[in-house]
């Protein structure tokens, strides 16, 4: 069954209608495991791009769970969203060991560059901006991941040379 | 077995990959077989040596020449001169000052005073391959572990040896594993934290890209001792290459049989599997992983019942962070009496740290338990860059606390540190020159907590709130003195009333900054002003003092 979905924003991986069958193969496959709920929504996001109602309800039928129970979880975690994001997402550290490099200036930089505040997406839907805690890069600070990548070392200057690379 | 003549080792940690080192690799492999030189040379792919800041970093053994910055352009010259001609290139070479080219890597200012228990294999195997890591004494103490002693004995000698857990409490590793292997139950676990969130601590992603099958044979040595059968490994969603390379070991394992059913023919059966978060800073507290680990919300359980009692589904659990893991084996191979050589009574073994802010040698060290702040910074760390003064530094990562000048003495352990309201927590060392400003990395310190609360419990999720409010006040001029001693009430009531670690931490930043720097917190307050210029809406205010400079 295909139900077409509202968002207006699609990402690269997210397709026009929800495959649900996609899904219900996804939890088929995790049923059973104990503690199954986060490995299936971080495939489910891998498929869908995010973790949109349609996709919850359908995750929660599967694994008998309520609907307040997956939501709560989705909802939890940095790293699932309930919303269409941008086709790539940069994720910004400013913790300490990044704001003592400078990452305030790469950060103001990079909102001059997209004309975008955290957790919004450029109006092209090309990037989503998010502030995060700790990449784990620190001994190249100030860094930034866009999707999978990590870049380190940034400057405001060369920041914007990686967004370069995504457009 | 085919022979090389020389080793070619290429960092392919995180850092070094950042700058570059795969085109470095690979004009290195074909520029070697350009030459005919593939069948005599070996490239290694190696996790990380520790030199982030001097990366892309390339050894090459037998001589142990350590070469820094390389490029791919600078790989046909590095194999003429050193691997064809057998000539140092002199301009790549290590240089601890312009004048003094540091020639062989035990040479080096870096590596004296280090003590490499943890980081033996890191930089020098591929971890990839589980024969190398075989080579350099892997699996042996699992071997004698399984073969040569009763479980009960594994657990005295991780006891004897005094290991401390290394994700930052420090509670007596052997005294966790004999309460688990005491509990009741036939279903036990074992749990490797290796979500490592606290800002500025990177040492369990590198151990794990650099030796991944130490964690495994620590967890199966654990398994053995308290008689659990399974193992989860919790790594965080972002450790993209640890969790690719933890899996590969894993798969690596089970097909020689070091894990799955009758390891060593012992009839001792134990299996690991990866488990990975989704971006919570909270999920790094052991209760808080469970739940997670169970398909829930990150959020802590009130303790007791202790995790050795009641911990990953209900079951007697054993939590270990990865550092406390990879120094298992060790342990069992050569005894406590050999560990309890490095470090103090108290707190036998190394530690890593990771070295990041306004320090020479950003990176990764091990050095013994103990070793002052001083010798840590200023000596293997370098110093601080730019002739800049020594501001302060924060042990311990963002939930620790903060130390002045006056304190660099102190010996780097559990204990020590705790007396002067610190910790060492991950190993996390931030180090701060003085052109930064008090106020405003307490406001990131505390804008931090604000959003990593995981808001079960009140006092953390409204007080690290007003916590961050307060200091941003403080920060833009807004403040009043009465905002000083809600500071102060609201620490003492977070560190009391928090559920658990993270709330009870979240005030230590910012009340040690107030207790060591309260001169610059009562500038922004009384004379409206940031003595170093970096609060924007202060700075350009006139100075009241020659300190000001306003930027």
């Amino acid at each position: 069954m295909l139900i077409p979905m509202g968002g207006e924003r699609m990402t690269d991986k997210a397709k026009p209608v929800l495959d649900l069958g996609r899904i219900d193969e996804i939890v088929s496959r995790h049923k059973g495991r104990e503690g199954a709920l986060l490995p299936v929504l971080r495939e489910v996001q891998d498929f869908v791009g995010y973790l949109p109602r349609e996709a919850l309800e359908r995750v929660a039928l599967g694994l008998g769970l309520s609907l307040s129970k997956v939501y709560g979880v989705a909802t939890f975690y940095t790293l699932f969203y309930t919303e269409p994001k941008g086709r790539h997402v940069i994720r910004v550290c400013e913790s300490a060991p990044c704001h003592v490099q400078g990452a305030r200036e790469v950060v103001e930089a990079l909102q001059k560059e997209l004309g975008v505040s955290f957790g919004e997406t450029t109006p092209d839907g090309r990037f989503t901006l998010e502030l995060v805690s700790c990449l784990g890069v620190c001994g190249v600070a100030p860094a930034i991941m866009v999707d999978d990548r990590v870049y380190g070392n940034l400057t405001p200057e060369t920041v914007v040379a990686v967004l370069q690379e995504y457009r | 077995m085919h022979f090389y003549r020389a080793h070619v080792l290429v960092c392919a940690g995180t850092n070094c990959s950042l700058r570059g080192s795969r085109a470095v690799r690979e004009r290195l492999a074909g520029e070697l077989a350009r030459r005919g030189l593939d069948g005599e040379i070996k490239v290694v792919e190696t996790g990380c040596f520790g030199l982030c800041e001097q990366g892309p970093t390339v050894v090459v053994y037998p001589e142990g020449v350590l070469y820094c910055r390389v490029t791919p352009d600078d790989v046909p010259e590095l194999v003429e001169e050193h691997l064809l001609k057998g000539r140092r290139l002199e301009r790549l070479l290590y240089r601890e000052t312009a004048a003094k080219a540091v020639q062989t890597v035990p040479q080096m200012d870096f590596f004296q005073g280090q003590v490499r228990v943890v980081l033996r294999r890191c930089g020098v195997i591929d971890p990839d391959s589980v024969e190398e890591y075989i080579a350099h004494g892997g699996y042996q103490a699992l071997g004698k572990a399984l073969t040569q002693m009763k479980p009960a004995e594994v657990v005295e000698e991780i006891k004897a040896s005094g290991l401390r857990g290394r994700g930052g409490a420090g509670f007596p590793t052997g005294l966790k594993w004999e309460f688990a292997s005491k509990a009741k139950g036939d279903v036990k676990y074992i749990v490797c934290n290796a979500d490592e969130g606290e800002p500025g601590t990177f040492k369990d992603r590198l151990i794990l890209e650099g030796d991944p099958h130490a964690i495994l044979e620590g967890m199966a040595i654990a398994g053995y001792a308290v008689g659990a059968r399974k193992g989860y490994v919790y790594i965080r969603g972002e450790y993209g290459l640890s969790i690719q390379r933890l899996e590969r070991a894993i798969l690596q394992a089970r097909e020689l049989g070091l894990l799955g059913e009758d390891i060593f023919g012992s009839g001792f059966g134990f299996d690991v599997e990866v488990r990975v978060g989704a971006g919570a800073y909270v999920c790094g507290e052991e209760t808080a992983l469970f739940e997670s680990l169970e398909g829930g919300r990150g959020e802590p359980r009130l303790k007791p019942p202790y995790p050795t009692e009641v911990g990953l589904f209900g079951k007697p659990t054993v939590i270990n962070n990865v550092e406390t893991l990879a120094n298992v084996p060790p342990i069992i191979q050569n005894g406590p009496k050999w560990f309890r050589q490095f470090g103090t009574e108290r707190c036998p073994g190394t530690k890593v740290f990771t070295l990041t802010g306004d320090i020479v040698n950003e990176g990764l060290i091990e050095v013994p338990m103990g070793i002052t702040l001083r010798e840590v910074i200023f000596g293997i760390g370098g110093g601080i860059p730019g002739g800049r003064g020594f501001k302060m530094a924060q042990t311990g990562g963002t939930s620790g606390g903060c130390l002045p000048v006056q304190l660099l003495d102190v010996p780097m352990d559990y204990d020590e540190l705790a007396k002067v309201g610190a910790a060492l927590g991950s190993g996390a060392l931030l180090v701060m020159d003085d052109t930064h400003c008090i106020v405003d990395i307490a406001r990131v310190f505390a804008r931090f907590f604000e959003h990593e609360s995981c808001g079960k419990c009140v006092p953390c999720r409204e007080g690290t709130m007003r916590i961050h409010e307060i200091v941003c006040r403080i920060a833009t001029g807004e403040a009043t003195p009465k905002d000083l001693d809600n500071l102060e009430a609201l620490a003492r009531t977070m560190a009391l009333a928090c559920l658990c670690p993270l709330g009870q931490a979240a005030p230590v930043p910012v009340m040690t900054t107030l207790k060591y720097f309260r001169d610059e917190y009562e500038a922004h307050i009384y004379e409206k002003r940031c003595p170093t210029g970096t609060c924007r809406t202060l700075a350009g205010r006139p100075a009241l003092t020659a300190a000001g400079k306003g930027v």
